[in-house]
């Protein structure tokens, strides 16, 4: 597929000359593909206004539909405008609706931007999202507030959509809220538990730290820029060189997206954030809302090659992130935190393939890891339904033959997860991963070390889950089996999760053009690490098929007191929860009551205190007394003489 | 005659003036409050008589006359507020007559 270089200079910047641009590009093309970007974004949006509304006065069957059916046509055109874009001979197309405001030389638009980059995110987020959304049509069906959910879920996917089609970061930042703030109604859905509006307020109050950073980074790059309309600021940024503005904006950008994609350190709410449904946990803490910080370093990769520091940041904070999450989920009970914590560490898989500047490899794990961790988490949510909202993997065991579709799909999520050579998809996107950070010429040993030794734990703890939960004796009675939307979605995603592979040549093709690879350093030793990987991956099972077994020396060595304390520190996240909470919300929570008075109130308080005493000690003189008062004028008198005759 | 020296007519009224000011404030009967101002009147006529009598004009013997009318006039007044006062209150102490207290 041949695509022509049509620089950006031949296509004005804010696409409000339709028909235009690149000679050879068929007319109308751009238009229609503009109508359809503006029809995808707002569908979801209009699905959510009518089910916030009306909700509470349609039947469920109906809210379902509509949920679904919003995102459902959204990712049907979503799939429309792929195969048109791609058919094409255009390189980007900008959609501008209306201009949002214009103050002091910043001149802000609601532009959506379409290149290969947003494509690839367009088309994952609606897609998955309606497979999710059928899954959750089936799944939520009994709980409360149903068409809350779906206005909800539909709010975000249109939030979303916002963020990765953004033509301006301030409309990107619009979305990046919106996405927070759905996150928010999600976790807490069930808000009248105390547990999991907690862990909602927690998982925003983190992203804000990161969202904070991140704005204040918009607001240097207008500084140095005098433009947040992402194309300009692209151009612009590459012909810099490590100048100290363009490395501190780079640095807080990084801090917004480690806040979003729960990365070290900012990871600590996304383990929480599992007390939401399960369908939430799929699509937002799996597939899409985590990547948005990925999405962000690579739309912002010109500004990210001229600060060589940070993109070495992103590239340390990545790997440490997943060894980190991998050595975590390792000990993990609840069957959803060992998937949160897996999701933190695929996606510092992310983060270190953008370190090095593999962007093309980063979007495609991207890519299979939406299709590999929605699959986990949604037949993990048919495990937890079907043994009655049972979490924990101890208390599971045997579910192989009781529930097959959910074994298989799992199975196959796991192996997709664990880079199982040639059949999975997870395998290519890993592979690229790991090569290029051997390859390129920002890449080191160190970097395919930690690549390594994380695909070795990745194995181990997927795996874990899978005897686990799966083989063994049964020992609790599976209440009811999935319903068929269910299994639909399932399906079709373990589908994906084993051929979405083939899609690595084009999607690496498309991406040059946008996000064009830092240039490869070290051209040997490629087929060495591909096959250290692959004894990896089967290594990694075998050990868990060990530990299942449970060899002797396993037994005792669990029983040792050194590893009780080690377990301890990885089950609970190597203490990062004690050290914020020691550091932060202690002292936080301690002035505060210190200052419950409000001391700067005292003053105003005191003002009034004042007065009152003034008033109390001037009314004394109000005796009711005749000689009183006859002694007042007296003494008036004897001052008024006085002064007179001193004179 | 020998005339007397204009100071020392001066201090008596002072010395009256300060007697009926003392009274003013310290009596705590009504009338006898009354009575004190009338000392006050008292000594300002003399202050007047001693006056004229310095510059030889009759303007300070004329203005005692209004002295004494407008004192007159004020007594009468006064006795009938403190008749009053005596058949609401039953007494005419000052402290007691404290309603107006805060």
């Amino acid at each position: 597929m041949s695509r022509r270089v049509c620089r950006d200079m031949d296509v004005p910047t804010n696409g409000a000359m339709p028909g235009h641009g690149c000679p050879g590009e068929r007319l109308g093309e751009r238009q229609v593909v503009t109508g359809l970007l503006w029809t995808i974004v707002l569908l979801p949006f209009l699905g959510a206004l009518i089910l916030i509304v009306f909700g509470g006065l349609m039947p469920k069957k109906l809210a379902g539909a509509i949920g679904c059916a919003s995102v459902g046509v959204s990712a049907v055109l979503a799939l429309v405008t792929t195969a048109l874009f791609l058919k094409s001979d255009l390189n980007h197309v900008n959609a501008a609706l209306y201009p949002w405001f214009s103050v002091g030389g910043l001149k802000v638009s609601m532009t959506l931007h379409l290149d290969s980059l947003s494509l690839v995110w367009m088309a994952i987020v609606t897609f998955v999202g309606f497979l999710i959304h059928l899954y959750a049509s089936q799944s939520m069906y009994n709980e409360d507030g149903y068409s809350r959910f779906f206005g909800y879920m539909n709010l975000f996917v249109g939030s979303m959509l916002v963020l990765v089609l953004a033509g301006d970061l301030l409309v990107l930042y619009l979305g990046w809220e919106g996405v927070g703030l759905c996150s928010y109604l999600l976790i807490g859905f069930w808000y009248k538990d105390r547990a999991n509006v907690r862990a909602a307020n927690k998982a925003f109050i983190v992203t804000r730290i990161g969202d904070t950073a991140m704005a204040v980074g918009l607001f240097l790059l207008f500084r140095e820029f005098g433009t947040l309309n992402i194309e300009q600021i692209s151009l612009v940024s590459c012909r810099y060189g490590g100048e100290h503005a363009l490395l501190l904006i780079a640095f807080l950008l990084l801090a917004g997206a480690v806040g979003k994609s729960a990365q070290i350190p900012l990871q600590v709410w996304l383990p929480d954030a599992m007390a939401g449904p399960t369908p939430v946990s799929a699509l937002i803490h799996a597939a899409t809302m985590v990547t948005a910080g990925v999405y962000l370093i690579a739309r912002m990769s010109s500004v990210f090659k001229s600060a060589p520091a940070a993109l070495l940041a992103v590239a340390l904070i990545g790997t440490v992130t997943l060894l980190y999450a991998g050595f975590s989920a390792l000990v993990q009970r609840d069957i959803k935190r060992v998937l949160a914590y897996s999701t933190i560490s695929q996606i510092g898989y992310m983060f270190l393939a953008l370190g090095v500047g593999a962007w093309g490899a980063a979007v495609f794990h991207f890519l299979t890891h939406a299709f590999f961790k929605s699959l986990l988490f949604l037949s993990a949510g048919i495990v937890i339904d079907a043994q009655g909202h049972e979490h924990d993997v101890y208390k599971m065991g045997g579910l192989k033959t009781s529930l097959p579709v959910a074994f298989w799909t799992f199975l196959i999520g796991a192996a997709s997860l664990s880079a199982l050579p040639f059949v999975t998809a997870g395998f290519y996107s890993k592979d690229a991963i790991i090569l290029a950070s051997w390859a390129s010429n920002l890449g080191s040993i160190w970097f395919v070390i930690a690549g390594l030794a994380g695909t070795m734990i990745t194995g181990a703890y997927a795996f874990r889950v899978v005897f686990l939960v799966f083989f063994g004796e049964q020992k609790i009675e599976v209440t009811h089996q999935p319903g068929s939307l269910m299994k639909l979605a399932v399906i079709v995603l373990a589908f994906f999760a084993l051929t979405a592979g083939v899609l690595k040549g084009p999607v690496d093709r498309m991406l040059e053009w946008v996000v064009p690879p830092l240039p490869i350093a070290r051209h040997t030793g490629e087929s060495t690490l591909i096959a250290v990987s692959i004894i990896e991956s089967i290594l990694a099972i075998y050990l868990a098929y060990l530990y299942f077994k449970r060899w002797n020396w396993t037994e005792a060595a669990a029983r040792s007191r050194a590893w009780q304390s080690i377990h301890r520190f990885l089950f609970v996240g190597w203490g990062f929860d004690w050290l914020y909470d020691r550091v932060f919300v202690r002292p936080f929570k301690a002035i505060a009551y210190g200052n419950r008075d409000d001391f700067i109130d005292k003053l105003y308080a005191g003002l009034a205190e004042a007065a009152r005493y003034a008033n109390i000690g001037l009314s004394r003189t109000q005796t009711g007394r005749l000689r009183n008062y006859a002694a007042g004028l007296v003494l008036g008198a004897i001052i008024l003489a006085a002064v007179v005759w001193l004179r | 005659m020998a005339s007397i020296p204009t100071n020392n007519a001066l201090i008596l009224s002072a010395v009256l003036m300060i007697i009926g000011t003392v009274g003013v404030l310290a009596r705590r009967n009504l009338v006898f409050v009354l009575m004190s101002l009338e000392i006050i009147l008292s000594s300002v006529g003399i202050a007047f008589v001693a006056a004229a009598s310095k510059w030889h004009q009759p303007d300070g013997q004329v203005a005692v006359i209004f002295i004494l009318v407008v004192a007159a006039a004020e007594v009468g007044v006064g006795l009938s507020l403190v008749l009053s006062i005596f058949r609401k209150w039953g007494t005419v102490d000052s402290d007691e007559i404290s309603s107006m207290k805060g």
